[in-house]
């Protein structure tokens, strides 16, 4: 199953000297085809790409990708080089082909191919009515869901932009996350709701919104979101078979990332952290698109004597406070870096929940690295100020290990 | 095929009652009866159905019985209300009987229904028992939702009754999901989704009977209009109150909902329409005699008279009293006992709810999340095993 989809999916052959390879900065090409690991914008919205995250995030990228590729080079498994928004794709395929009830709803997301490709060709393998195109009603076709889904349906709605969801929050909140609490366990609500969200290149404030921080209260939801084309298929895989209603946030820059996934079937858990890079001096729990902006700053900081722990907590809700914990007991010193906004934010309760529970094992004081409280301008400079950037993690670093 | 209907429609709360029935002269007869609708269906782009309805004695005697039941229960529970037992928001659906026993005589347990907050009767009428409401309103462990829901948050799983919904128009668009799931599976049934005349403003429904159109879903939205929206009445909430045709490309059919026969003829002519064609509209005339609620006296906004007025004139269980005395089906004193039966059977479920404990505070985190879903990794709570995945 996973050999037949990945032969149609992947790019051409690549060389198995590791994703790092491309040195230069090239023009954005959005076909499958390209060489290029650069943290690119997305297909359909964005104009051409900047040159400036390249660099930062192809070798982000890298390091990355070595953690994860070093073991299976070792262990001999088959793999196979995918873009993020593939590796979705093939989880897509993987589930709808093993459960006939799993089916996608969404805007474009059947004859156009979903404006990210994520459902590229779905449409022409499972027909109409496992892949349907949606009239733009968020709030009705996201009740749909909830309603086919109390009658044994799971579905995957997407969105086609985070923000649209917020015309479906009464749904998401009330029906999506209180029905199997308020009918006292009679109705299990097994949806996937997924879409890119976060800080794009200049795509205006209303397109470039986090969610996580809205959702997070609600009870009886689980949040997940990914950040490689690995824990993106483990994730959305695992998402679609859990019985519970599972928000999975993707990023608009993390689409087009590369990486060499196994052929063989594979799930991520949805409630644990991915241990990016083990340190001693300070645990630095990121998510999503920032992680790639902190493992540029590691970077920086391992050239200059420090050794960050860095923990992509993917799991929003809820979290892993065991793993974070064990890590946070090593280092003693904590560093939040998000892309949500300051005021409630993930960091926000993450802080809470450390304060709660880890206390006696902090010698400083918990930072807390997010978005500016303002909806993003359009301005590239003003854009790039509203999103952590990496010197400002790394000055932070500084800050806490003296 | 109305024996038939009637037969499995029966639970085993009410059999005693039947059982009683059946020992009496009152007529248990199935032959079949034709009888008139009060006034002619109206409709909107497609041919109404005819106004003969064909029904039996057992059935009307049973359409007697059920209403006389669902009354009974809301006036109760609004003595116990006002007794401080039942708190928080009460919505009591006296009046608008004959909607749900119509619909349900109508249709089978595979077809579903969705209501709204005013889903005590719906409830019962799915199969629902009256301990399980009680107890369900007064918070205790016997509840039909344990407890955790309350008055607007009844659902019974096994009969395709999918709630009991606070939140205005948004049972809708679930209603059209349910629809979907119907015809995803290629089940042969509908969903029946029920919302008041307050709710018909709302864009969700707008939107999802647009979707349920464009994919031909087997979708009835069903508008109990009782003409006020808590203290809005509807000529000033809606530019155009004729419900039923606010469809616009989708049939519509307009009801006399104090009708029980009315009712159930519509309902059947829905379900075969929506089975085959697609969505169709029907807004059933109705009245509630109690206000929107219990905090909300419902004199305020319409006057007593008016109130006083239907209750002579359109009241449900007297319609279908005159039509039993009328054929002669049972006497007024049989017609009596039956009341006072059902009275009796209601106190006895009211002190049976009672009994019942109030939910322990380990129930407050139950189901919130389902267990044991199926990934490798512990629960939501992290208490759970890891598990592996199925």
């Amino acid at each position: 199953m996973a050999a037949a989809s990945s032969s149609s999916l992947h790019a051409t052959a690549a060389a198995l000297h590791g994703v790092g390879a491309a040195a230069s900065s090239k023009p954005r090409a959005a076909a499958p085809g390209a060489r290029s690991v650069r943290v690119a914008a997305a297909a359909r919205r964005s104009g051409s790409v900047r040159a400036r995250g390249g660099m930062v995030a192809r070798a982000a990228v890298a390091v990355t990708c070595l953690v994860f590729c070093i073991p299976f080079f070792f262990c001999g498994r088959l793999l196979h080089e995918v873009l993020l928004f593939e590796a979705l794709r093939e989880a897509l395929i993987e589930e709808m082909k093993a459960d006939p009830t799993v089916y996608v709803f969404g805007e474009d997301v059947g004859h156009y191919g979903g404006s990210y490709k994520v459902t590229k060709g779905l449409a022409e393998m499972f027909g109409d009515l496992r892949v349907l195109d949606t009239p733009i009603a968020e709030n009705s076709f996201t009740g749909m869901g909830v309603g086919a889904a109390m009658k044994g349906l799971r579905p995957i709605i997407e969105g086609m932009n985070m923000g649209f969801l917020l015309l479906a929050y009464n749904q998401i909140s009330n029906n999506c996350g209180m029905l199997h609490y308020t009918s006292g366990g009679q109705f299990k609500i097994p949806v996937v709701i997924r879409g890119p969200g976060g800080v794009g290149r200049q795509l205006g404030a209303e397109h470039s919104q986090r969610l996580e921080s809205y959702f997070q209260s609600i009870p009886g939801l689980q949040m997940v979101a990914c950040s490689t084309p690995y824990n993106a298929k483990g994730l959305m895989k695992a998402a679609i078979r859990s019985e519970n209603p599972v928000v999975l946030f993707e990023h608009v820059l993390l689409y087009n990332l590369k990486e060499k996934i196994p052929d063989e079937e594979y799930i991520c858990c949805l409630e644990d952290v991915e241990m990016v890079r083990p340190g001693e001096h300070v645990t630095i729990l990121t998510y999503s698109r920032m992680r790639y902006h902190v493992m540029q700053a590691a970077k920086t900081q391992v050239n200059k004597g420090y050794d960050p722990e860095v923990i992509d907590i993917r799991s929003l809700k809820p979290f892993d406070l065991h793993t974070i914990g064990n890590s946070i007991k090593k280092t003693n010193r904590v560093l939040i870096v998000e892309e949500c906004m300051r005021t409630g934010g993930i960091g926000a309760s993450l802080r809470a929940a450390i304060i709660d529970n880890f206390w006696d094992y902090l010698d400083a004081p918990i930072m807390c690295l997010s978005s500016q409280d303002v909806p993003t301008p359009y301005a590239a400079p003003l854009e790039d100020a509203t999103v952590v950037q990496p010197a400002q993690i790394v000055a932070a670093v500084e800050q806490i290990c003296q | 095929m109305a024996a038939a209907a009637l037969l499995r429609r029966v639970p085993a709360a009410r059999a005693p009652a039947t059982a009683l029935m059946a020992a009496r002269a009152i007529s248990g007869s199935t032959a079949p009866l034709t009888i008139e609708t009060s006034v002619p269906f109206t409709s909107h782009i497609v041919d109404p159905p005819s106004r003969d309805v064909t029904t039996t004695p057992a059935e009307i005697l049973t359409f007697f019985h059920d209403m006389s039941v669902m009354r009974r229960m809301e006036i109760a529970a609004d003595s116990l209300y006002k007794a401080k037992l039942i708190r928080g928001f009460c919505h009591l659906y006296d009046g608008q009987e004959a909607v749900a026993v119509g619909m349900e005589a109508a249709i089978t347990r595979s077809d579903s229904i969705i209501t709204a907050y005013r889903d005590h009767c719906t409830y019962l009428a799915r199969g629902g028992d009256l301990v399980s409401a009680f107890a369900e309103l007064m918070g205790r462990q016997a509840g039909c939702s344990r407890g955790k829901g309350g008055s607007m948050h009844f659902y019974k799983k096994d009969a395709n009754f999918y709630g009991g919904h606070g939140i205005v128009g948004a049972q809708v668009p679930l209603g059209c999901g349910l629809a979907f799931a119907q015809k995803y599976r290629k089940e042969e049934s509908a969903t029946f989704a029920l919302y008041g005349d307050g709710a018909a403003n709302q864009g969700q429904l707008f939107e999802a009977l647009n979707i349920s159109a464009l994919w031909k879903l087997p979708a009835i939205l069903v508008c109990e209009n009782n003409h006020y929206g808590m203290g809005t009445a509807e000529w000033r909430a809606a530019k155009s109150p004729a419900y039923y045709k606010r469809g616009d490309y989708v049939p519509g059919l307009k009801v006399d909902g104090m009708d029980v026969l009315a009712v159930k003829q519509a309902c059947k002519f829905a379900k075969e329409h929506a089975i085959a064609n697609g969505p169709i509209v029907l807004e059933m005339d109705t009245y509630r005699y109690h206000g929107h609620s219990m905090s909300d006296p419902g004199s305020t906004y319409r006057t007593r008279d008016e109130i006083s007025g239907v209750r002579q004139e359109r009241d449900p269980i007297e319609r279908v009293r005159k039509l039993i005395l009328a054929h002669d089906l049972a006497t007024p004193a049989e017609l009596k006992d039956m009341e006072k039966e059902i009275r009796k059977e209601v106190d006895d479920a009211i002190a049976k709810a009672k009994e019942s404990p109030i939910p322990d505070t380990s129930e407050l985190f139950t189901n919130v999340y389902v267990k044991g879903f199926g990934v490798e990794s512990f629960g939501a709570d992290r208490k759970e095993l890891r598990a592996t995945l199925p």
